[in-house]
């Protein structure tokens, strides 16, 4: 029997239902083109290979954005991707964009700086979007989701996620059945929002460790008690419990004061896909 | 029965478009037509689609509705059984299977069992079915249900005791689960709880499920024909859209129930007798009256 929370994956089946949703809910909108933040780094790797079976690459604009200080491996690796795939491309540096955004606001410390760096990579993405008259792709996976590493309204934001339901183990498998270049699939994971940052340094744990409790705490419903009886430290349990917690606003739309009979998010209930 | 082909009509229904969807049922049923077939089967909700939400009472239609006329019309050739959601007396919406046949609506089924829990939220959008009756055809006795009334096991049993010789679960199955070696998970458990449910109560089992995706949902498909002992007859692909004919023969049935006489060894007695007494537990009820001697 597989053990409750087992992060296993088929990744044939994975790849058909993800394929069919990208071209399902990308045609019901009445477009036919996909646009997104292409890092180099696995996850937006895995989200346009995705997109590529489900769509014509010419039709997915990928937009390279580095920043002054980003690594030289991400570019090669997101060219490297885009050639592969034989994707729409194009390269903007965002240094003046975040500039423009330090003349106007002087104190800003790294962690600002990285969410502002995020926000104009999201500014860029939704423009082309209309110009190429496209719904944007989202790269963000179950792990960070849940944990809050990412940022609201930059690299969050997007109309449809293929990977908001795979844990980074997940991602992984999915990388190399889809034949994600092995460059991009062996180095470190990083926000590359600084040099040499990397997820588990900022994270404080590995993504193979948090990943294995969080498919016990939120697949299996498993409690903290059964959690620790499995072989996690306490602290670890607790740290992570605290951290999804504290994260919740990040995966909500804001909430509305109840005033009248009819509010919008409780008693005015439509899906996204409502008349599509 | 009679020996019947059916067309098992693995569709994607178009969310709250009630007329898009009634000209696709009219298309699959002339097809189903063209290929001999008495009947032709869809999915759960097949004229409105799953996530209605709000939209529930907008698509929403009296039996007599003057649109559900040309499915009435249709089912004068080939019967058809669609899903669709009904304006019930005094305004209650009911999720329903609705069987035509020879220029009529000869049976609907409520869906009894509304699944509020976990990513379903049926129990506020729908009012609950109360009652299963078997149908009796124009080729036999068979019984409906839709979707989570086969996770409770008396509702094919009763349909069995009534007669039903086939029945037929229309349902909206989303995907959950990609396991190795266990495809897609939640299709694995269906064909599985089809199997059961057709050893136990030795019927054929028709099983049509919807494809398609509405928001994050994606329906699996795979809809299935199960034979009596349970084995898988045929087998829809999983995900994508789908036409069938598949042959339901009354010789299958027949060896069935002579090898495995289930139905003949039901003892209705005991279960009303033990059903009486949970019932007097669970409710705290007084015991009736020691018969005076």
């Amino acid at each position: 029997m597989t053990p409750d929370g087992a992060l296993d994956l088929d990744p044939r089946w994975t790849v058909e239902i993800l394929q069919k949703f990208i071209r399902t809910e990308l045609h019901r909108t009445g477009l036919r083109d996909l646009v997104l933040g292409l890092s180099g780094g696995i996850d937006s790797a895995v989200s346009v290979y995705l997109a590529a079976r489900a769509i014509e690459p010419s039709r997915i604009h990928a937009c390279l954005m580095p920043y002054r200080s980003s690594s030289e491996d991400s570019l090669s690796d997101a060219r490297a991707i885009v050639d592969d795939l034989g994707l729409d491309a194009e390269t903007i540096d965002i240094s003046p964009m975040v500039d423009g955004f330090e003349q106007v606001s002087h104190d800003a410390g790294r962690h600002r700086l990285g969410n502002v760096m995020a926000r104009a990579r999201m500014t860029l993405v939704f423009d082309r979007s209309m110009h190429h008259r496209a719904l944007v792709l989202g790269t963000s996976n179950k792990t960070e989701l849940l944990l809050g590493y990412g940022t609201l309204h930059g690299d969050l934001a997007s109309a449809l996620n293929p990977i908001g339901d795979l844990y980074k183990t997940q991602v992984r498998t999915l990388a190399e059945y889809l034949g994600v270049p092995e460059s991009v699939r062996v180095k470190p994971p990083s926000a590359d929002l600084w040099p040499d940052q990397t997820d588990e340094a900022d994270l404080g744990f590995s993504y193979a460790e948090v990943d294995r409790l969080l498919g016990l705490l939120i697949d299996a419903r498993a409690s903290r008690a059964t959690a620790i009886e499995d072989g996690f430290a306490p602290d670890l349990v607790d740290r992570v419990t605290r951290t999804i917690t504290r994260s919740q606003f990040k995966r909500r739309l804001p909430i509305i004061a109840k005033i009248s009979m009819r509010t919008i998010g409780w008693d005015f209930r439509y899906p996204r896909d409502w008349m599509t | 029965m009679r020996d019947i082909r059916v067309a098992m009509a693995q569709i994607a229904p178009r969310l709250g478009d009630v007329e898009a969807n009634l000209e696709t049922h009219l298309e699959i049923a002339g097809k189903a037509r063209a290929a001999g077939c008495d009947l032709v089967v869809f999915p759960e909700l097949s004229l409105t689609g799953y996530l209605l939400a709000d939209q529930v009472p907008e698509v929403a239609l009296q039996l007599d509705d003057p649109r559900l006329e040309t499915l009435r019309h249709a089912s004068l050739e080939c019967d058809l059984l669609v899903g669709l959601v009904e304006d019930a007396p005094g305004h209650r919406f009911h999720n329903v299977a609705a069987y035509f046949s020879g220029g009529r609506l000869i049976h609907t089924h409520r869906k009894l069992h509304l699944p509020t829990y976990g990513l379903f939220q049926e129990g506020r959008e729908f009012a609950a079915g109360d009652r299963v009756r078997h149908v009796q055809t124009r080729w036999g006795p068979a019984g409906v249900l839709v979707c989570e009334d086969l996770w409770h096991m008396p509702c094919a049993w009763l349909l069995a005791q009534q007669g039903a010789e086939v029945i037929f679960v229309l349902s909206n199955g989303p995907t959950r689960g990609a396991r190795p070696g266990r495809e897609i998970t939640s299709n694995a458990v269906w064909r599985e709880l089809l199997q059961t449910t057709a050893q136990f109560q030795t019927t054929w089992m028709v099983y049509v499920n919807r494809v398609g995706c509405e928001d994050g949902l994606t329906f699996g498909g795979g809809s299935l024909l199960v034979d009596p002992f349970g084995r898988v007859a045929h087998e829809a692909p999983a995900l994508d859209e789908d036409f069938a004919v598949i042959e339901i023969k009354d010789e299958i049935l027949r060896r069935a129930r002579t090898v495995y006489p289930l139905l003949r060894d039901e003892n209705i007695e005991l279960v009303q007798r033990e059903l009486e007494r949970l019932r007097r537990l669970r409710y705290d009820l007084p015991r009736p009256a020691d018969v005076e001697g």
